[in-house]
């Protein structure tokens, strides 16, 4: 018998844990000597008040919903993969190499182009961790939190010796070919009669993020590979009397995450900067475990998780732009996320199931 | 390269192993025990900062001290208290505690100093000065001696000397103490210390403390003696290459300090020399960055002598089922 329904475990938990992230941020904002009602006001007007907002907070959450399902995918396996980060930043390398050295007609050619390749560099970055995790038993944070350094050093190496254009001083690529140039949601919905921010960049990778998250879920939950996951998930010795390899169940899931977080490059790399830069990713690859944690590894979730980051993200923005609050508030906040919704999990749940029992008994 | 130029590139090293050295064994006293911390960055940063701000405010780098080592336990606290008591999963514990770190230093350190995330810089009785050994001046004469005693050896901060002698003394109460037998068994199997009558939660608990201690005088030595102040992010990934050099030692004190003198070292020739030329192949030095990271990794992969973690790491215990 669970200890509790459904919905509580689904909605109540993660609800109660970000009114208490919720609480201590505004605590935080107090104590910096800021009126956090006001700060409040100021992130909603900024993030959500205007195209332009939304535009931002879409671009955000379009990076996010890519992060986070390659953490959701990979918890469902009960594998913890930390290293978005460095599978996004391959990511990008593959979509830059994709739109620089081929001369595409069209976006769309070119975007299918770019998944595969941000897909391909992804999964391969994630594909030496999890190949150590399955046949030597090498624990797949460390090695990955090793391979996002890895990663760094390496991008540092391509932009600054390898692909940065003669007589640049930056470190990075030359400006993608405006053949390759994704159309905004501006340009999307320009002719169906509504009008979108021109500066905004949020892009046609939104709609892909959106697809995304139907895919994995139908993976996760309609095919015999998603089935063998969730299995694996739950009890490693349970899989193997069924005759599932954890060494493929490993492997795979782990390429799929990495692939994930590599697709999330067609939205900051092709449709925003068009150009890879240094520390293209800006942490999202972190993010995305917040977000993970959040939505519950499940895509539906981790969309909503990922909107209210792209919210928080571009409210931290206007809030760094108009008050003395510096934007590093949007990082204590993420802490807190993954502090309540991740460690502390059992500091609501236990109180909560307590509850749900002694209701039980008293009408039974 | 002549004999000078070694001997500085090796007092550098010294210099930026120490808080490597010191994190390092932090992550060995919590990891023995069963505690995985990937938030030894977090603690650092932490204490960095409170170190260099209280400094900064009252002028004696010692009471900075006590405030970095203070915040830095705060955190350990905390870490303990997801781990441990609420059996949550220490390693998003470990990356709630990082992010926590580089978001609020920043914060505060803008709400109290107003200097874009940084304090002010430090000098004078607010930093740790070097200490000369006796008759350092006087030695330094002397050919190949003189320049390994007086410079190499002598005119270090005194947490660099404590950093080396954590070393000898973690050596000790780890396999000469009790206290250190119960930390390595409830590493290994928490249920027959259990059994045996000792409380699981508070050798944690007191591995944790300890832990946040030497993070905590790790991140004052960057900010107060290392560097004059604390700036934004400023332990660069320094607490996940002790993390690294933790593993590269397969969890073991005298290993340990090898290894942090070996990234140490690595952190001083990419410092000194941007790409190094070797007899034709130049090696960029990005390569140098990654350089620790890639032998974690084929040190973990096990292909050169397999590292075995703690086999009750990450696991909480649960006293009955």
């Amino acid at each position: 018998m669970d200890k509790m329904p459904k919905w509580a475990d689904v909605v109540l938990i993660p609800l109660i844990s970000l009114i208490l992230a919720a609480i201590l941020s505004a605590l935080v904002i107090l104590g910096i000597g800021e009126d956090p009602v006001a700060a409040v006001k100021l992130m909603v007007s900024g993030a959500l008040g205007s195209t332009y907002g939304w535009g931002y907070t879409l671009y955000y959450a379009t990076n996010f919903v890519f992060t986070g399902l390659a953490v959701a995918v990979a918890f469902h396996a009960r594998l913890f993969n930390i290293g978005g980060e460095g599978q996004a930043m391959l990511g990008g390398l593959g979509v830059a190499m994709v739109c620089l050295y081929v001369p595409w007609p069209h976006w769309s050619i070119a975007l299918l182009a770019a998944m595969a390749a941000a897909m391909v560099f992804g999964a391969a970055w994630a594909a030496i961790p999890a190949y150590l995790q399955a046949k030597r038993g090498s624990h797949i944070v460390i090695t990955t939190i090793m391979f996002n350094f890895i990663a760094a050093a390496f991008l540092n190496y391509m932009l600054v010796n390898v692909m940065r254009p003669e007589g640049s001083m930056d470190p990075a690529t030359e400006r993608f070919p405006e053949a390759v140039h994704l159309p905004t949601l501006h340009e999307l919905l320009a002719p169906i009669g509504i009008s979108f921010s021109k500066a905004a960049p949020a892009n046609v990778s939104f709609l892909v993020a959106i697809l995304a998250c139907f895919v994995v879920w139908a993976l996760i939950w309609r095919t015999r590979l998603g089935y063998e996951i969730r299995a694996y998930g739950h009890s490693e010795t349970g899989a193997l009397y069924a005759g599932i390899s954890p060494v493929r169940i490993t492997i795979v899931t782990m390429l799929i995450s990495g692939a994930l977080a590599g697709l999330m490059a067609i939205n900051n790399v092709m449709g925003e900067a068009e150009r890879l830069v240094l520390n293209s990713t800006e942490g999202a690859g972190f993010i995305g475990i917040a977000v993970a944690l959040m939505g519950r590894s499940h895509p539906f979730g981790v969309f909503l998780a990922a909107l209210l980051f792209g919210f928080l993200y571009q409210g931290g923005a206007e809030l760094a732009l108009w008050t003395s609050i510096p934007r590093e508030l949007i990082v204590v906040i993420q802490a807190l996320v993954i502090l309540f919704t991740g460690a502390l999990d059992n500091m609501v749940r236990m109180p909560l199931e307590k509850l749900f029992l002694s209701l039980r008994k008293g009408s039974a | 390269m002549d004999f000078l130029t070694l001997i500085q590139i090796f007092d550098s090293t010294i210099r930026l192993a120490t808080p490597l050295l010191l994190a390092c064994l932090a992550g060995l006293y919590s990891e023995r025990a069963g505690i995985f911390d990937i938030g030894l960055e977090g603690k650092m940063l932490m204490s960095a900062f409170f170190s260099a701000a209280v400094a900064a405010v009252t002028g004696s780098v010692w009471l900075g001290l006590l405030a970095g080592i203070a915040s830095s336990l705060l955190l350990a606290g905390l870490h303990g208290l997801a781990s441990i008591t609420f059996r949550g999963n220490q390693l998003i514990s470990g990356v709630a505690i990082n992010f926590l770190a580089a978001g609020m230093t920043v914060l505060i350190a803008q709400d109290w100093f107003q200097q874009g995330g940084r304090t002010p810089s430090l000098f004078g009785g607010a930093r740790f000065e070097p200490i000369d050994w006796p008759f350092a001046e006087a030695l330094s004469g002397v050919p190949v001696v003189g320049p390994i005693y007086s410079e190499l050896l002598s005119g270090h901060s005194v947490l660099v000397y404590i950093a080396f002698l954590a070393v000898p003394a973690t050596w000790w109460v780890l396999y000469r103490t009790r206290f250190g037998l119960r930390l390595r068994a409830v590493g290994e199997n928490p249920a027959a210390v259990d059994t045996a009558g000792v409380s699981v939660v508070g050798l944690r608990y007191a591995a944790v403390a300890i832990c946040g201690v030497l993070c905590g005088i790790a991140g004052a030595y960057l900010a107060t003696a290392l560097q004059a102040g604390f700036v934004k992010d400023m332990t660069a990934g320094r607490g996940f290459i002790a993390l690294a050099a933790l593993i590269f030692a397969k969890w073991r004190p005298w290993h340990a300090m090898w290894a942090c003198l070996l990234f140490g070292l690595l952190q001083a020739v990419a410092l000194r020399f941007q790409n190094i030329d070797l007899g034709g192949v130049v090696i960029p030095v990005q390569a140098m960055d990654a350089l620790p990271y890639i032998l974690t990794v084929v040190i973990l992969a096990g292909f050169v002598g397999k590292a075995i973690p703690p086999k009750a790491g990450g696991e909480p215990y649960v006293k009955e089922r």
